[in-house]
């Protein structure tokens, strides 16, 4: 069982209460008319799938009902971080990178 | 190959089945094959099989990371149906149906396919009104199926709550009496056996990290034990399809979640068909061993932990005591969860890529396992003339730019 921080209410809530709504950080075309086949398609059905670290949308649907942004490890299940729409993740694959490579004594 | 046979059995009988011969070869694998199939689940393995029996490609590879017929195919609840609405996939699911019936013959290798009828109850007047919608686009496509009323459901499935006192009552069914089970891991092993002995290479513990490009064309596949050239490169890759397309340079519309399944101890026999509800939203039936195989819905999140959440689990048996409330205090042995590339339309994708060379059969979502023979008959088809077979043209990457998408959502009965 996942137990996810909500950061409207402030406070760690298991997984039942939640929903996920896939990925994240997808900005809408701002004019859809103008779009070509290809974009829209793309904007509509084509997904980032990554094994490994994914942002993505959740909704606090059995709670405070509104929704915000997890990072979560597609294999580990892990959450690194939750935070609130518009806000940029905390944790990235570069961040995670360069880490690592802080840990194993590689110096930029 | 040794055929097996009753007169095999009994002559392995003198001398204590000792001498069984190995069902299949460990190759070194070649430099370069006409075509690798990257993936050795049920899907790559019948393509291998029939890329060397009915398309005369025998200079093949199946190149798995694990071992064959762990993944998906391990991991699925063996239903086999072909009731879908839409024109495309009925066409298609049925191909898979009419190799199913001859499959055991023709592999040599019994798969256990039992015709033993699949149900999918309704519960609502749209569930019935969708019901005989579904059955009669079936029938216009060659597809046996029957919508039967409440008194007849109750007739043939006798432990199952049929009174007004549920809280979704049934209503009614469509039956398709040709639909069934068949064993998962002999099909892995029937295909596997069948395509070694046409010279097909199984090479396991193998993982392909990378494809390796000329002038923009995939010449062949880089691995964690060094590069195997192929003129062709078919990716069967089921719930890793999307990381696969992320070697590859491309994206894909997959999402892969997981989908659990269940299995309780083994029980006298007590269900004899395979009964799904959309509705209450589970599926059940019960293995010749006597276990009950139940499953439902796919977990919210994207993941590829093959394993899945308790919230999940308590859902799906909460809609089989719905239905049956006889198995209340029925134990569940053990659970389990796949990996399944969910496209946005609940149908394949099985189509060149914008790699050319690289062909790609995936987005089988929830319900692989049943076009197994079909899936891997047409990708075959498609691999050894480099053209895509009639049946899988409509399964197009193209179509989720074209708007010409092929919904199966809830239309075809599909539990998600």
């Amino acid at each position: 069982m996942l137990h996810i921080f909500c950061p409207h209410c402030g406070e760690l809530r298991s997984e039942e209460e939640f929903h996920a709504k896939g990925q994240a950080h997808i900005p809408r075309p701002l004019d859809p008319n103008a779009c070509t086949d290809e974009e829209w398609g793309n904007y509509l059905f084509f997904r980032d799938n990554p094994r490994g670290l994914h942002h993505e949308l959740w909704i606090h649907a059995a709670g405070c009902r509104q929704y915000f942004n997890v990072t979560r490890h597609t294999v580990t299940y892990e959450i690194l971080e939750t935070y609130k729409i518009g806000e940029k993740p905390g944790v990235t694959e570069a961040s995670v990178a360069a880490k690592k490579a802080v840990a194993q004594g590689v110096t930029a | 190959m040794q055929r097996y046979s009753g007169f095999g059995l009994l002559k392995h009988s003198f001398s204590h089945h000792e001498n069984w011969q190995r069902m299949w070869r460990t190759p070194t694998p070649k430099p370069v094959y006409d075509v690798i199939i990257v993936g050795g689940g049920g899907h790559g393995l019948a393509t291998a099989y029939y890329l060397a029996k009915e398309f005369g490609v025998r200079n093949v590879a199946v190149i798995e990371k694990g071992w064959l017929g762990g993944g998906n195919t391990a991991r699925n609840t063996t239903i086999v149906r072909s009731n879908y609405l839409w024109d495309e996939s009925a066409q298609l699911y049925e191909h898979a149906m009419k190799l199913w019936e001859g499959l055991s013959q023709d592999l040599n290798y019994n798969v256990m396919f039992s015709q033993r009828g699949v149900f999918n109850l309704g519960h609502t007047l749209q569930d019935m009104r969708d019901i005989e919608r579904r059955v009669s686009a079936n029938r216009l496509n060659g597809i046996d199926g029957e919508v039967l009323n409440a008194k007849q459901v109750e007739e043939l499935i006798p432990y199952l709550d049929c009174s007004k006192n549920t809280r979704y009552p049934v209503m009614g069914a469509s039956l398709q009496r040709r639909g069934g089970v068949a064993r998962h891991d002999a099909v892995a092993w029937g295909y596997a056996r069948a395509a070694d002995a046409l010279g097909v290479d199984l090479i396991q513990q193998t993982e392909v990290i990378g494809f390796r490009k000329e002038n923009g064309a995939v010449i062949g596949v880089e691995t964690n034990r060094g590069f195997i050239g192929g003129k062709r490169v078919g990716v069967v890759t089921a719930g890793n399809s999307g990381h696969m397309a992320k070697l590859a340079g491309f994206r894909l519309p997959l999402e892969s979640h997981p989908l659990q399944a269940l299995v309780s101890e083994p029980i006298k026999p007590i269900i004899d068909s395979v009964i799904m509800s959309n509705q209450v939203h589970g599926y059940i039936s019960q293995s010749d061993k006597g276990d009950l195989v139940i499953g439902a819905g796919i977990d919210g999140y994207n993941g590829y932990g093959q394993r899945g959440s308790y919230p999940t689990i308590e859902h799906t048996l909460q809609a089989i005591v719905e239905m049956f409330p006889v198995l209340s205090r029925v134990r569940m042995n053990r659970q389990w969860g796949g990996i399944v590339d969910t496209t946005p339309d609940a149908c394949p994708i099985i189509a060149k890529t914008p790699v050319p060379n690289l062909f790609f059969n995936c987005g089988w979502g929830t319900g692989g396992f049943k076009a197994t023979p079909g899936s891997g008959h047409v990708f075959a088809a498609s691999l050894a003339k480099g053209e895509m077979h009639p049946l899988a043209k409509a399964f197009s990457i193209e179509r989720f730019h074209n708007g010409a998408l092929i919904d199966e959502h809830g239309a075809a009965g599909v539990a998600h």
